[in-house]
């Protein structure tokens, strides 16, 4: 019953956050993107299918990541939240084939791009499509540009690379896309190193060469947390028009719940490597089913408050190689039950929305034993 | 860039001043009176009287350090008390040998030191980089004149593939030149390439897990490019002002060489002036040495400015 309660109560809390989150998302909603559930599947075939991606680092005991599984359509947006540590950079990187080769060790999985089928760990294939069929974004647009090179021609060999073609059009293009990223006096600019720049102005260069070849998919790890409140919307609102004009498809890896809430066409929430929750957008916030997504979203900050990372929910994330032996959330669930000791499945509860919880669907569990 | 090689100059110049002082007060203080050597079995009074004038002994030191000083200033070291040929063309004459002695082992040194050092840090862990760590400590524990003689036993007496000794001027025979002067510089690399590759691997290993490597990546750049380019050109900063540095130190272990290869350089001339206390010599010497090592220095920090955009004008 006392369980019961404060389940109903933060339900109460979340309601309330989310009118202020609804009132912030106000007229940036881009109006139908939201996809209904019978147009998703007609479309069979995902830009992007991550089947049960699994892996360590050498010398680790448990993976870092474990069974991660979504699908992103084009012109889609899917949120990857979750607390700092728990593997959202990593499945990233393992996406762009970008983790260390000597260190990594893939157990399983499966990536499926535009209907084609990749073993994670098969960093040559993956390769050939990086910067040119995918492309991402980084978490620290301080150091992400190469220091001794112009920033006109860093993007200018993005494109070089790709289009094979020569190095004058390769500058056009260059300086078409710092004017579309929204860089004043772009020719001048191509011929600047990156510390002349701010950190704002360092994540557009980002988002210009990332850009430059029109990929399908965009990977965008937390682009804006290391930069001003201010820069962080305008550098946000670039994404979106530049996804709108383009269809690319998008991973936006954030802490920001309010940025989840304006721009998610899905949300995977992950705890300590593992996908807790995983559904279109509205069901996330309407419904959520995993006792840690309902905490995150109690921590949502309110609109007047400072924006913070997301740690309300009481305790922090155990390292890897401490991770409890069933749920891993079960050494900070408050609905902790003898039953956690063993692994929750992420079964879907309603079409489209899955948790790993073994007492969601919520509600109907808790109302039963009520 | 002109004005901070202009701060770097000035910053120079008391250095070169102290060191000056330093050796010149020095010999003051070292037992032994040249021109009693000078003067013969006699030592007839008027001799070493007159040599004593000729040398300008009688002044008080800093007089003569003065006087020395405003000689310098126009060129002029002195005369030798051995050879009686003035220092500062004794000096041209040695100086080029030692100078090409050192640049030749530098090339030696950075040619098989540097991709060595790239390549075990791109293949760091495996047997390679083992490999290239352990030749690598080897060259740095063989001692110069072990390596030297068992090449000129080896190379030059057993295969008779080169000469044995001696000097060659470039401009008289290049291509003998750089023959005769290939063991000894090989020699003289060694140590070097093996600091060298050490120094590569470490900046490589500290590059390659930056970011912008990460993002070179990213941008489907094939690997041999995000080393060579986008890697190598941050390591080369540390790379290439170790190097100037080193020079200096190439200088100092050319003596060494120098002896075991029986080439008239520098070193020999160094050697033979301090047992000889042939004191405007060793001054001579000691004065273009210290300006060499302060000339490297001045182009290490130029480099680092030349291949560092952050501290360029804007
Ligand atoms: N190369 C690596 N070798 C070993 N462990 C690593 C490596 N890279 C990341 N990890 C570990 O993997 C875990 C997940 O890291 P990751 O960077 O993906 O977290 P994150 O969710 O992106 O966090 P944040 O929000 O702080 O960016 C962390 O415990 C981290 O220490
Ligand atoms: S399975 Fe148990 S411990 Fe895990 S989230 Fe659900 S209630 Fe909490
Ligand atoms: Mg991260």
């Amino acid at each position: 019953m006392a369980v019961f309660l404060i389940y109903r109560l933060v339900r109460l809390q979340i309601i309330c956050h989310q009118s202020c989150i609804g009132l912030r998302m106000g007229s940036a909603m881009v109006p139908g993107r939201i996809v209904d559930e019978g147009d998703r599947r007609d479309m069979d075939r995902p830009l992007l299918q991550v089947e049960k991606l699994k892996f360590r680092f050498r010398g680790q005991s448990q993976d870092v990541v474990e069974d991660i599984s979504f699908r992103v359509g084009r012109n889609e947006t899917l949120c990857i939240v979750g607390e700092s540590g728990c593997g959202k950079s990593v499945t990233a990187l393992a996406l762009m084939g970008l983790l260390p080769r000597d260190s990594v060790r893939f157990g399983s999985g499966e990536i499926r791009f535009d209907g084609e089928s990749f073993a994670p760990s098969d960093h040559d294939r993956i390769a050939a499509m990086r910067g040119d069929r995918m492309a991402m974004i980084f978490q620290e647009p301080m150091t992400s540009l190469n220091p001794a090179f112009r920033i006109g021609d860093q993007i200018a060999e993005a494109v070089e690379q790709h289009r094979k073609c020569g190095k004058a059009k390769a500058r056009e293009r260059a300086v078409e896309m710092l004017r579309r990223v929204g860089i004043p006096a772009p020719e001048q600019r191509m011929g600047e190193y990156p510390h002349q720049l701010s950190g704002g102005m360092r994540q557009r260069v980002m988002i210009a060469m990332a850009l430059a070849n029109d990929p399908e998919l965009l990977i965008a790890d937390e682009p804006t947390t290391a930069l001003d409140v201010t820069v962080q919307a305008q550098i946000l609102e670039l994404i979106a028009e530049l996804q709108a004009e383009t269809g690319m498809g998008t991973i936006m890896i954030t802490h920001d719940l309010g940025v989840v809430a304006e721009i998610a066409t899905d949300v995977a929430v992950m705890y300590a490597g593992q996908v807790v929750e995983y559904g279109p957008a509205e069901a996330i916030f309407n419904d959520p089913q995993h006792p840690y997504t309902i905490g995150l979203m109690a921590s949502v900050p309110s609109l007047t408050g400072p924006r913070r990372r997301l740690s309300t929910v009481p305790g922090s994330v155990p390292g890897i190689g401490q991770m409890p032996e069933g749920c891993r959330f079960s050494s900070r669930c408050p609905f902790a039950a003898p039953v956690c000791a063993s692994r929750p499945d992420l079964a879907e509860i309603a079409p489209g929305h899955r948790a790993a919880c073994h007492f969601a669907p919520l509600d109907q569990r808790l109302e039963r034993r009520a | 860039m002109l004005n901070f090689l202009l701060r770097r100059v000035a910053i120079a110049l008391p250095t070169v001043i102290l060191i000056s002082i330093f050796v010149f007060g020095l010999q003051k203080l070292l037992p032994g009176d040249p021109v009693l050597a000078m003067a013969g079995e006699e030592r007839d009074p008027e001799v070493i009287e007159f040599l004593r004038e000729k040398y300008r002994l009688n002044d008080p030191v800093p007089v003569q350090y003065l006087a020395w000083v405003k000689g310098a200033l126009t060129g002029d070291l002195g005369i030798s008390l051995r050879t009686n040929q003035p220092v500062t063309e004794l000096i041209g004459q040695k100086l080029p040998v030692t100078i090409q002695l050192a640049v030749m082992a530098l090339i030696f040194a950075m040619v098989i030191g540097i991709p060595a050092g790239i390549l075990s840090a791109v293949k760091k862990g495996t047997v390679t980089d083992y490999v290239a760590n352990v030749v690598a400590l080897s060259g740095l524990s063989i001692p110069n004149f072990w390596l030297g003689i068992m090449l000129i036993l080896l190379v030059a007496v057993n295969w008779q593939l080169l000469p044995a000794s001696g000097y060659v001027p470039p401009s008289e025979d290049l291509w003998l030149s750089i023959k005769t002067m290939l063991m000894p510089a090989f020699v003289l690399g060694t140590a070097l390439a093996a600091t060298l590759m050490r120094h590569t691997r470490s900046a490589m290993l500290g590059v390659l897990k930056s970011d912008y490597v990460r993002t070179a990546r990213a941008k489907g750049l094939a690997e041999r490019r995000v080393i060579l380019r986008h890697a190598f050109r941050n390591a080369l900063t540390p790379i290439v002002t170790l190097t100037a540095l080193l020079f200096g130190e190439l200088i100092a272990g050319a003596v060494l060489t120098e002896q075991i290869f029986t080439i008239p350089g520098f070193g020999k001339l160094v050697v033979d002036a301090v047992f000889n206390r042939d004191y405007a010599v060793v001054q001579g010497i000691v004065l273009v040495t210290a300006l060499g090592f302060i000339v490297m220095n001045i182009l290490a920090d130029a480099a680092y400015f030349v291949l560092n955009p952050r501290l360029r004008k804007q």
